[in-house]
């Protein structure tokens, strides 16, 4: 009896098991690679001295026009179509660079015999569709029907490197920019500065009624130097807040209303200018996307 | 002191609450971002709209082209620029739905021509005609596109004006759930198509 309901719940188990895998399988989207280089073949179809040399000039392009253009060949993009694909590959990846958006997809789908150039927006003016449609019909297409893949990249990344070079985009920086822009604002610096300004009204009351004045004042300065030394990676900043929530309990902390007076100066001048120096810069050798590229469906498709 | 030590801790709890929780400037953010992106799907509807008079004439150059096909083409671009679309437009569930429906009539009509001109070698062979069919095509994906991040971000701020305690900033502003894409023909395209071979021929 025991037996029997111990394999009828594996039954149960396994088929439950089964039908989620089942429903995993047909709702799986062709996964987007890792950004591994300029040339990324997951099909095997280029030799590695054809890699190499495609890889190379499309990094002399980025050296010199700065402009990110990515070959990705790939067997199949089912079940999406290649145009809804490349578009989720290439704001996946995001190439171009940062502030400028400059990227190119050069996407093969070599058991469909499809191809594609997905162009971010930044770029929509130097390669329009009617371009990328051209460069497609009269660079990869002739050369992919007598299987010549390595022949039609090249010749298509020599025809987008003439276009681009017609544009009038930014110059590349010799070295990593060092442009202000938050690369990663998953903090909002204004939520922070009224976060600690009520924070520190509310619990500076709370910990001088729990640890006495003087040392309800030390923890309240010391918490607040540590949570803004996290947040802020500057010393300096967490030491003055620190200082002035330490001051702010100590003085205020036993009167009922709180005056915002020097604090909320001294806090909210101290996170706007703090913002801009916990910036990590990434990508020293090698390649890395810039993370500027937003392709919005702008380029061209074709079969062969 | 008991007393005083409550009060405090009560102080403290809204005053997080208060400011983390309410997620007034959230809505301020989202509803801007769905209204950027709205614009985005107006603006590449009308680049479409742009481009139907240029198909149209060059297709009309190709002798005893299907009149029926080219006119329907002709009248839903008409139906659709005839709509006024404002910002308000995403308030009002109704008149959304009848931009949607305008718009999918057109995309019906469009891709029919499409599909009609490949049965004309000559219109085919048009390097004109080409190159609108690779801007028609460019502006359908941009189309789609610019659809995909709107319903994304009406997806957030639905998500922010439904779930707590969000919603009770947004009953207090009444801000409601803004309307999504849907597809029209849902029934139409859940039912599978029924292939047929040979027996009736298109005519040439």
């Amino acid at each position: 009896m025991a037996f029997a309901r111990i394999g009828r719940a594996l039954v149960a188990i396994f088929f439950i098991a089964y039908t989620s895998l089942c429903a995993l399988a047909q709702t799986a989207l062709h996964p987007v690679p890792p950004l591994s280089g300029h040339v990324i073949d997951q099909t095997g179809t280029l030799s590695t001295a054809d890699t190499q040399a495609l890889e190379s000039q499309l990094a002399a392009l980025e050296q010199t026009r700065g402009a990110q253009v990515v070959v990705l060949m790939v067997a199949s993009t089912a079940p999406e179509d290649i145009a809804a694909y490349a578009n989720r590959v290439g704001n996946h990846w995001k190439i171009g660079r940062r502030g400028v958006g400059d990227g190119v997809l050069v996407l093969v789908a070599k058991n469909d015999r499809k191809m594609r150039i997905e162009v971010a927006k930044a770029l929509e003016g130097a390669i329009p569709d009617i371009a990328a449609a051209r460069i497609i019909d009269n660079a990869m297409k002739p050369r992919f029907q007598q299987n010549d893949y390595a022949g039609g990249l090249s010749a298509a990344a020599t025809q987008l490197t003439a276009r681009i070079a017609a544009e009038a985009l930014p110059q590349p920086e010799a070295e990593h920019p060092a442009q202000g822009t938050n690369a990663h604002s998953l903090f909002d610096w204004t939520d922070f500065a009224i976060f600690l300004f009520f924070g520190v009204m509310a619990a500076g009351p709370l910990a001088r009624s729990l640890f006495g004045s003087a040392l309800g004042g030390l923890l309240v300065g010391a918490g607040v130097g540590v949570l803004a030394f996290v947040f802020t990676a500057s010393l300096l900043l967490s030491a003055a807040a620190g200082v002035i929530a330490l001051l702010y309990t100590w003085i205020f902390g036993g009167s009922s209303t709180p005056i915002a007076l020097g604090h909320g100066g001294g806090s909210s001048g101290g996170w706007g200018s703090g913002s801009g120096g916990s910036d990590s810069s990434s990508g020293g050798g090698g390649f890395s996307s810039g993370g500027g590229g937003d392709f919005g469906g702008g380029g061209a498709s074709g079969d062969w | 002191m008991m007393m005083k030590r409550l009060l405090a801790l009560c102080s403290l709890l809204l005053a997080t609450l208060a400011l983390g929780g309410c997620g007034y400037n959230d809505f301020q953010r989202l509803d801007e971002q769905t209204k950027a992106a709205w614009s985005e799907v107006l603006n590449q509807y009308q680049r479409r709209a742009d481009l139907v008079p240029n198909i149209v004439a060059t297709v009309k150059g190709e002798a005893n082209f299907e009149q029926e096909t080219l006119t329907r083409v002709v009248e839903a671009r008409a139906k659709a620029t005839a709509i006024q679309v404002t910002p308000e437009t995403l308030n009002n569930p109704e008149a959304f739905n009848k931009f949607q429906q305008a718009q999918g009539e057109l995309s019906g009509a469009l891709s029919r021509l499409m599909a009609v001109s490949e049965r004309y070698p000559t219109l085919q062979a048009n390097q004109g005609f080409r190159d609108l069919r690779v801007t028609l095509e460019g502006t359908e994906n941009r189309i789609t596109v610019a659809r995909n991040r709107y319903i994304q971000t009406v997806q957030d701020y639905n998500v922010l004006a439904r779930s707590f305690p969000t919603n009770l900033t947004a009953m207090a502003f009444s801000y409601a759930p803004k309307p999504s894409f849907t597809v029209a023909n849902e029934a139409q395209i859940s039912t599978p198509p029924t292939v047929d071979f040979g027996t009736s021929k298109p005519k040439p």
